[in-house]
């Protein structure tokens, strides 16, 4: 009985280290496609890891009007980041903490990291600050809605909020085509792209004043402060690509109650599927251009009206089913 | 037979999205492209009536739908566009946001009546209704909220499409019928056409707007 | 009255508000009730009291800000700052909201409810010199006068024509189900004017901002609770058995609240209005829980009513905790730099350490963010609407995803709306030369508002030790009760339905994010060069000296005045731009205009100050005249009698 209350705990703890090691990775393949498709040589994979290696090598330097919010906001970020990303059920379904892991308290704990990024973004008192904080609060109030009614309507189609149970209800019963599903997933993607300051929303790559939102409000920080912001940006990639994977291609996720083969089974999966999605996030990165800040909310209201066309659909299907 | 429903219901759905997708857009000539792909799948959604429910006469009626909505009215549109060099924006009267939340309301008000009314017909037959019913209150909007004349003969054309997923749903939809409608179809755009080309000959513009300033009334 | 003897008002208080919550804990945990009737007031009813579970929680919730609220006033200084305009009445308010909760007939319940409007709009007009004071000392005296007229009917409708206007009466026999249609409008507009319900709401952030800071938190963060005692004792005590679209009404207008409020807030560069306007939103969202739970009543689903309402009575608490903690810490700004203008703030976190701690708790909280106390309310109310779709009536259940997304727009517009007033006012660098010479309050004052915030943050992580204590208010209003923590897989894991559906478990959560920044520190200090260098702001290479370049509070409402105000406000942003060449300065405005104001308010008073000017003419009629219109009456009366007899 220990045993088993031990083994369970290995893995759940298994599942936060993972996630916290191959985040650079999936980054790095990002940015190697992308380059490829450019016709450039790219930086190599591991490129990510050796960044982050080199800011924690280096020093940090602090702007004189800064606080101590500044000096301590990146050690939160980072926590809440990678905290929420470890609840996504990953390569099993169901381990020790999953009940925690509901999805209303996951959006809400990115929330968090955002709000405390948007303060430290204001607390040195320049105008990119501002500028970072001002756009990225505007655009999660573009985003959340629609997250709403994503949850929406995986509640009224699993019956639970609880990210295990939507994955063991979806690999239980094939839901087929589905189209408020389908819907569903397009949505899930834009709010996806809008959070993880990915074309078109915002540029990764840019230090251009106006095609920046995620990148000024970091545009202070340096050092081992600037290496924990990138790594929880990473981590929040791959909490998404895993959230769009355990939700909508659960297939070959363990049941909790796999042994130590179902789980290395399920890891592969989860691996091979988290890479798919890196590819198709640089591929789809190429093909489009960013929009200015005002288009936002036509490409981010598509997410919601796509969200209620889904939900509107699923109370007609259960009218029949039900 | 859940396969088969789920189908049927999967290409309403897409359908039901084109309509919104024609609201949304701002220039005529992804207008044109959103109807000829609601068009497409609408055929689509008859053929596979035709398919799974046994009915071989609603091939015919995938067919025209196919080739005259699909392809022959828009390249046709396209082409009027193009030489009448009229505007290649959409005026809009309601913003595309107002437009596509009052869509949304449509869509729940008619779920809600079809739901509620439709009783006593079979569970799919009654959700295809549902989303037709919504399908043609989005087109009925599409004529209301845009002033473009070009715009106006689409939503038409778009209400006509959801009337025939509607009728694809009713016991049996005689060949005569379709031809009668396909026919009709043909006429109102040729109709449609000759109108669109003589006001703007005549008026240098098809702005509906302007044109309500010359209809004489005195005002 | 001398000055000195002013000092005793605030321990005294404070003593008594000690009391009395510690009595009003007793009851809500023992499940007791009391009664008593008094042979004071009108002659036929006398005075009834009662003391039930409801009261008591609403009184555990009101002396709680009482306490803080006294706390804060001690630490005001006794030669400059008390004044016989607000000391005195201070007491009398605390009473009057206490003496709210306790009432058990209509005539004792007006009594008290019109004895804290007069006594809060006493406190209001204490800067009578002031014109703004004045101004919102007026529209508050309206529409609390609204408000009373309201709620008269509200009662007279309860009582019927037999006039039993004792609770006992009017729950032993339940109103018809027009009559109770008709009451139910009348409580909500009645209460709903108190609470700030939208489109009654206009008196809020003129009359909230305007009182001491110290009352300005009692009146937002504690007299809206009233309101909504009063909406919950007609709805859902007097009324008997609701009737299914009786939830509408409350939905829709708690959510239009919700949204438009904040919309207000994020616009408003005022700091104590930014605050009023958040009330407005707060209020919003619990009238939203309780249209739930009444729906969920009506519909006989009686988990999910407890769990609406369990989010309902949460939130109330929750909000009293941080409204009051905000407002405790916009009195310290003022107190400290004079100025309650965003744009003149800035930089205070590093003047105002504690102060700027603790606000940046209450923040937080009220931004919904975990694991603080505004977050197990919100995630509450989430878990209701998500159960919403459920109910079978189809305005009910199409409305549930609108309501969902109005929802969470609103949590995202809070944090965006806090993030910015917390940045503008805190952090950056100094706008004016207040600002910059600003020094932290005294001790108690500090202790107050830390008080608040440790209640915040205890709050948050024993949201379900909270949710537990309510059951018996939970049973007593909805005939529900939340699964208690036992149920779950940890002692403190709130669970909403049943722990196979959602659990929320705060310490667990708390203590993860704890583990895991804690790693990180230790890792990084390991890992990498522990220097860290103070260095002039990097600026992208183009660093400016002057803290006027900095992101003003309405630079930082721009790109949400640009996506929402247009449509809820008709903003519209002009730039006059001078040619090259010439030195004149370009021209910035923004103009926004308030519909709402112009429909609801300025619109019928000039209805009604022209109806009064023709109706005028009544004064200066000849003596024949008058003998006319009295002869003209008592023929229509004695037409009446002789007609319905």
């Amino acid at each position: 009985m220990t045993r088993d209350l031990v083994v369970q705990f290995l893995a759940q703890g298994a599942q936060m280290a993972f996630v916290l090691l191959i985040a650079p990775l999936a980054v790095g393949v990002v940015r190697r496609v992308k380059a490829r498709l450019m016709r450039r040589q790219g930086p190599p994979l591991l490129q990510a890891y050796l960044d982050l290696a080199k800011l924690l090598r280096k020093e940090s330097v602090i702007a004189e009007s800064a606080s101590w919010l500044f000096r301590s906001a990146p050690y939160l970020i980072f926590a809440l980041t990678w905290v929420a990303a470890a609840l996504v059920p990953s390569f099993a379904s169901g381990l020790m903490f999953n009940w925690a892991a509901d999805v209303v308290a996951l959006v809400a704990l990115l929330g968090a990291a955002r709000a405390l990024l948007a303060l430290a973004g204001m607390d040195v008192g320049t105008s990119f600050g501002g500028i970072g904080s001002s756009r990225e609060m505007m655009i999660a109030t573009l985003a959340e809605p629609a997250m709403m009614l994503i949850v929406l309507t995986l509640a009224i189609a699993a019956g639970t909020t609880r990210l295990a149970g939507v994955a063991d209800f979806f690999i239980a019963e094939p839901f087929g085509v589905r189209v408020s599903l389908a819907l569903s997933l397009i949505s899930l993607v834009i709010v996806a792209l809008a959070e993880n300051a990915r074309i078109p929303v915002d540029n990764p790559a840019t230090h251009l004043e106006l095609t920046m939102v995620h990148e000024a409000m970091v545009v202070e920080y340096s050092g081992r402060h600037l290496a924990l912001i990138e790594a929880a940006s990473h981590l929040k990639l791959v909490l998404y690509l895993s959230l769009l994977i355990c939700l909508f291609a659960p297939f070959g996720m363990a049941p909790a109650t796999a042994g130590l083969s179902g789980w290395a089974i399920g890891l592969a999966a989860w691996i091979a599927k988290l890479l798919a999605g890196a590819v198709l996030l640089g591929v789809w990165e190429v093909s489009i251009a960013k929009m200015r800040v005002f288009r936002l909310p036509d490409f981010v209201g598509v997410a919601f009206v796509f969200g209620f066309i889904a939900i509107l659909l699923a109370f007609l299907t259960r009218g029949v089913f039900a | 037979m859940s396969q088969a429903y789920e189908i049927s219901h999967l290409l309403a759905g897409v359908m039901l999205v084109t309509s919104f997708a024609l609201l949304y857009q701002e220039r005529v000539a992804a207008v044109l492209n959103a109807f000829a792909a609601q068009s497409i799948t609408l055929a689509l959604a008859v053929a596979w009536a035709a398919w799974s429910d046994n009915r071989p006469d609603l091939f015919i009626t995938a067919l025209i739908a196919l080739t005259l909505k699909g392809i022959v009215i828009p390249v046709a549109l396209h082409r009027t566009v193009a030489r009448l060099g009229i505007h290649r924006e959409v005026e809009k009267v309601v913003g595309v946001g107002a437009a596509l939340m009052v869509g949304l309301a449509l869509t729940g008000l008619a779920q809600a009546l079809v739901l509620k009314v439709a009783t006593g017909m079979a569970s799919h037959a009654r959700e295809d209704l549902a989303l037709a019913l919504a399908i043609i209150l989005l087109g009925f909007l599409m004529m209301i909220v845009r002033r473009n004349a070009v715009t106006q003969v689409v939503g038409f054309m778009s209400m006509e499409n959801g009337l025939i997923l509607a009728a694809t749903g009713a016991r049996g939809m005689p060949l005569v019928v379709e031809v009668s409608v396909a026919f009709s179809v043909l006429i109102s755009l040729f109709v449609f056409a000759v109108f669109v080309f003589r006001i703007r000959e005549r008026f240098d513009t098809v702005d509906l707007e302007a044109l309500d300033r010359m209809r004489g009334d005195g005002r | 009255m001398r000055r000195p003897a002013l000092a005793f008002v605030y321990p005294l208080s404070a003593l008594a508000a000690v009391v009395l919550g510690v009595v009003d804990l007793q009851v809500l945990l023992s499940g007791g009730e009391a009664a008593i009737h008094l042979p004071i007031g009108l002659p036929t009813i006398g005075f009834h009291l009662r003391q039930d579970t409801l009261s008591a929680f609403f009184g555990v919730v009101i002396n709680g800000g009482v306490v803080a609220a006294s706390l804060y006033g001690m630490g005001f200084d006794r030669a400059k700052e008390l004044t016989p305009r607000v000391e005195p009445l201070f007491p009398l308010f605390a009473a009057a909201m206490n003496l709210v909760l306790i009432a058990d007939d209509a005539y004792a319940f007006l009594f008290s409810w019109e004895l804290m409007s007069l006594a809060s709009w006493a406190l209001v007009v204490a800067r009578h010199t002031d014109p703004e004071c004045r101004r919102a000392a007026h529209l508050y005296l309206v529409m609390a006068a609204i408000g009373t007229v309201a709620l008269l009917f509200a009662f007279g409708g309860l009582a019927g024509p037999a006039g039993g206007y004792a609770f006992d009466t009017v729950r032993a026999h339940p109103p018809q189900p027009m009559v109770a249609a008709l009451v139910l409008m009348a409580a909500l507009v009645g209460c709903g004017s108190k609470g700030g319900l939208i489109p009654l709401h206009a008196w809020l952030p003129l009359a909230h901002p305007a009182a001491p800071s110290h009352v300005s938190a009692l009146m937002s963060g504690v007299m809206t609770k009233v309101a909504i005692y009063g909406f919950v004792r007609i709805a859902f005590d007097l009324l008997g058995p609701p009737d299914w679209w009786w939830a509408l009404p409350p939905i829709v207008l708690g959510a239009m609240t919700a949204v438009l409020g904040l919309l207000y807030a994020v616009l408003d560069r005022d700091l104590k209005r930014v605050l009023a306007y958040s009330t407005i939103e707060n209020v919003g969202l619990i009238f939203v829980a309780l249209g739930l739970a009444l729906a969920f009543r009506a519909n006989a689903q009686h988990a999910a009513a407890a769990v609406a309402m369990a989010a309902a009575l949460l939130h109330v608490l929750n909000h009293s905790w941080f409204k009051s903690l905000l407002f405790l810490g916009a009195g310290a700004i003022l107190h400290a730099t004079g100025r309650r203008d965003l744009d003149g703030l800035g930089g205070l976190i590093h003047r105002m350490p504690r102060t700027a701690a603790f606000f940046l708790v209450g923040a937080l909280a009220i931004s919904a963010l975990p694991p603080l106390n505004g977050f197990v309310s919100e995630w509450l109310l989430f878990q209701a609407v998500i159960a919403a779709p459920a109910l079978p009536q189809a305005a009910l259940h199409f409305a549930s995803p609108a309501i969902g997304a109005m929802l969470a727009l609103a949590a995202a517009l809070a944090a965006a709306c806090f993030v910015r007033v917390y940045g503008t006012a805190f952090l950056g660098r100094p706008r004016s030369a207040e600002a910059a010479g600003a020094h932290d309050v005294p001790l108690v004052q500090q202790a107050a508002m830390g008080g608040l915030a440790f209640l915040c943050i205890l709050g948050g992580l024993m949201g379900s030790v909270l949710a537990t204590a309510l059951a018996p208010v939970l049973d007593k209003l909805v005939g529900g009760a939340l699964p208690g923590p036992g149920s779950g897989p940890t002692p403190f894991s709130l669970i909403a339905f049943d722990p196979a559906r959602s659990i929320y478990d705060a310490p667990v959560i708390a203590l993860f994010v704890a583990i895991a920044s804690l790693t990180s520190l230790i890792v990084v200090h390991r890992l990498s060069a522990r220097r860290t260098r103070r260095g002039p702001a990097w600026d992208c290479g183009f660093p400016d000296p002057s803290p006027a370049t900095q992101y003003t509070a309405s630079s930082f409402a721009q790109p949400l005045r640009r996506v929402y105000g247009a449509a809820a406000f008709a903003a519209q942003e002009t730039v006059v731009m001078p040619p090259p060449g010439d030195i004149r300065p370009a021209r910035f405005s923004v103009v926004v205009v308030d519909h709402l104001w112009r429909a609801f308010y300025v619109a019928p008073g000039r209805m009604v100050i022209g109806l009064s000017e023709r109706l005028n003419v009544l004064q200066f009629l000849t003596i024949r005249r008058y003998l006319v219109l009295m002869f003209v009456t008592l023929v229509i009366l004695l037409s009446i009698a002789a007609v319905t007899t």
